[in-house]
């Protein structure tokens, strides 16, 4: 089980607490699929991909923006077991979506960049470190049910 | 994923915005990058202080970031402009290459943190194919 120590629980409650999810989950599903753009392949659905203009003002993109970060909130709310609490996600993504566990990496990286643009030097190596250890056992507890 | 012209401009005009800072950027970005992720730190055993910002950090950060520089400089061939410096990391360094992304990363990180405007997502793609294409050049000669 993942041991989290107290100032870690503090940093990523930092974090949450200033994230405007609208904005940020935007930005962060903007960057994803623009500076990774594959990841279109999973959002056919979504109408004009086709440039960073039109994927910003995508309004699709805006509301899974915002849905990431609710299911992001999940695990801030579960620290203790994330694994467990993302039983069904993981299933969600690697059963009905068939998503490549790599883009969880990818998403995660986008996040931390949206991050250090709206928090700057308040988000400090201390702070990244406790961010950077959630996301990895977030995406660890997404990749779980994959077989 | 080779550059394209727009991505070599785009990578050039960022670097002019952020190079009164370089060494702040390089500093802030190896710190990070052996805070963050302590297994980093197994390839300086040999300095008197790890924590981020101490002298030998922010010496070596500078040394760093006047690489990525270089190759700023030498975008139209990054393979011939970075030979000397990956032999030196191939045959005396001996970095384990998965380690240029770590630092790849925490440079991203730390370009958004000082540069939020600038560093559109336009900049963030250019910026983050250019340091793949860094550290592909940079492992040229491992073997």
């Amino acid at each position: 089980m993942v041991q989290w120590k107290a100032e870690e629980r503090a940093a990523i409650q930092a974090v949450f607490a200033k994230l405007d999810y609208e904005s940020v989950g935007r930005e962060t599903l903007t960057r994803l699929l623009v500076v990774y753009p594959w990841t279109r392949r999973y959002f056919g659905g979504f109408g004009n991909l086709f440039n960073s203009e039109a994927i910003m003002a995508n309004p699709k993109v805006a509301a899974h923006g915002i849905v990431v970060l609710r299911g992001l909130e999940m695990a801030l709310k579960n620290m203790d077991d994330i694994k467990n609490t993302y039983a069904s996600l993981s299933e969600l993504h690697s059963e009905k979506l068939q998503v490549d566990p790599g883009n969880f990496q990818l998403l995660g990286d986008c996040l931390t960049v949206v991050i250090a643009t709206r928090m700057r030097t308040e988000f400090t190596p201390d702070i990244q470190a406790a961010w950077q250890k959630f996301l990895a056992v977030v995406v660890s507890a997404l990749r779980k049910q994959y077989n | 994923m080779s550059l394209s012209a727009n991505d070599k401009a785009t990578v050039k005009a960022l670097w002019a915005k952020i190079s009164p800072k370089a060494e702040d950027v390089g500093n802030e970005a190896l710190s990070r990058m052996l805070y963050v992720y302590p297994q980093t730190k197994t390839y300086f055993s040999h300095w008197s202080d790890l924590t981020p910002g101490s002298a030998p950090v922010r010496k070596h950060g500078k040394k760093v970031i006047g690489g990525i520089g270089l190759a700023v400089e030498k975008i139209d061939d990054l393979f011939a402009g970075l030979l000397t410096l990956s032999e030196l990391h191939a045959f005396q360094l001996r970095v384990d290459p998965a380690n240029f992304r770590i630092l790849s990363h925490n440079i991203l990180v730390v370009l958004a943190m000082l540069f939020p405007d600038d560093f559109t997502p336009e900049a963030h793609l250019a910026m983050d194919k250019f340091l793949a294409r860094v550290a592909l050049a940079l492992s040229d000669k491992y073997r």
